[in-house]
């Protein structure tokens, strides 16, 4: 899982980024704390062609970015 | 995959950049100083001077220096982003990421925008009264992103924040709003500038509540102007910037319908010529914003919303602002200020790179 909790943007989208360059894996769990981070994460996981699911995870939010 | 509808994607954006730009316009119309509807660097500035934290220009004639006044713009874009944020269940107080290197760089963005004369806002507002300085400006903002991104992209981080108390979160909300009080009832200790831009107002509360709109506006759709480059150069996100571009085609109609249009690089509105100086002041901007996560006007809305370490940033701008008219840094219409300007602008790049570089790592 990439944990981005306490990160501000663009860096949360830049993490992600690199876990998917690196693996391009098929899921990738990612958790961040802000709501300007869920959207951004979103919109990039769509773009690299990922379906996204969000969730509640531990007071903060899991993105469950699948393909 | 469905694709995002054109609306949903730049809607909010392009609605909110046309806002901005037309508040601009209006506020300027009802008495702001020319091409500074709104600029955040500007603002933050003369509320230092109405708290006497800078007397730059000081008359003994009339008794106050030149850019003191409190800026309900300030205050309203505030309340306005901690307003939708408790509505909309975002406000969330946290901080604790290198917050005195952050205060740190925002003395020196400040710095770089009072060389310039105007932070990202003004500057894209100037470039829609046709003031052709600011397109010099731009191209240094834009050569201080890109540095700032080759950091971003190596790993750089300001490391994570944490969550905090809810006072920790609401203090810098509950300052804007004494601020307010103290506007509204004007005591002796508050000084207002008798002339000079400090002394050219929109109405307080026609300023105010604009402000609050537009407050929430930016709260809601993450306008940055910094962000508008950097995402469409990091992830060719063109949302943020399609704002920047709203912006400058608002204030480029409203400047025209209004015939305060005047296109050229010689005697504009509280700006100089000094070209190396406007690139130079804007890299140290955009440079110093990408460092900091955002422009000046971001950083408020972010501070609204609970977020300490923009609190704290915002305060670096207020101290870079007193330092720059101080020590004579800070630019006018005649040109650069008559202090240190090479120095402190050469110090601030020293320090911009010695923060990106000690806090790059592999992510």
């Amino acid at each position: 899982m990439v944990d981005a909790r306490g990160y501000s943007c663009p860096t949360p989208v830049i993490m992600v980024q690199k876990a998917v360059k690196d693996g391009s894996p098929s899921k990738l769990e990612v958790a961040v704390d802000n709501q300007c981070s869920v959207e951004n994460v979103t919109r990039f996981a769509k773009n690299a062609g990922y379906a996204v699911s969000v969730s509640e995870f531990e007071g903060d939010f899991k993105l469950t970015l699948t393909k | 995959m469905e694709k995002e509808s054109f609306i949903k994607r730049y809607g909010l954006l392009i609605g909110t950049g046309l806002a901005v730009g037309a508040a601009a316009v209006l506020l300027t119309y009802l008495g702001n100083p020319a091409n500074m509807g709104f600029c955040i660097a500007c603002f933050l500035r003369d509320i230092a001077g109405a708290l006497n934290f800078q007397r730059a220009g000081f008359d003994a004639e009339v008794g106050t220096g030149i850019v003191q006044y409190i800026r309900p713009e300030v205050i309203g874009l505030v309340l306005g982003s901690t307003a939708i944020a408790f509505v909309r269940g975002e406000f969330k107080p946290k901080g604790g990421s290198s917050p005195m290197l952050r205060f740190v760089v925002a003395v020196f963005v400040m710095i770089g925008a009072l060389v310039f004369l105007g932070c990202p806002l003004r500057m894209v507002i100037r470039i829609g009264g046709g003031d052709l300085n600011a397109v010099v400006g731009l191209a240094g903002f834009a050569i201080g992103i890109l540095i700032g991104i080759q950091f971003l992209q190596r790993g750089f981080s300001l490391r994570r924040a944490y969550q905090q108390s809810m006072a920790e979160g609401l203090i810098f909300p509950v300052l804007m709003a004494a601020l307010l009080a103290l506007l509204l009832i004007g005591p002796d200790f508050i000084v207002f500038s008798a002339k000079g831009p400090g002394s050219m107002a929109a109405p307080v509360l026609v300023a105010l509540a604009v402000a609050l709109v537009i407050g929430v506006l930016a709260q809601r759709s993450r306008l940055c102007m910094v962000g508008g480059i950097r995402d469409a150069v990091m992830f060719k996100d063109f949302r943020l910037i399609s704002a920047f571009i709203a912006i400058i085609a608002a204030v480029l109609v409203g400047n025209l319908v209004l015939g305060s249009f005047k296109l050229g690089f010689a005697e504009q509105p509280i700006a100089h010529s000094e070209a190396v100086w406007n690139l130079l002041g804007m890299v140290l901007v955009g440079w110093g914003s990408v460092l900091l996560g955002g422009c000046p006007l971001r950083q408020l809305i972010l501070a609204g919303e609970g977020n300490s370490d923009s609190a704290v940033t915002v305060t670096g701008f207020i101290v870079g602002a007193a330092v720059s008219h101080n020590f004579g840094l800070a630019s006018s219409a005649t040109g650069i200020g008559t202090g240190p300007v090479a120095i402190a602008v050469a110090a601030g790049f020293v320090v911009l790179a010695v923060v990106s570089v000690m806090n790059t790592q592999k992510l």
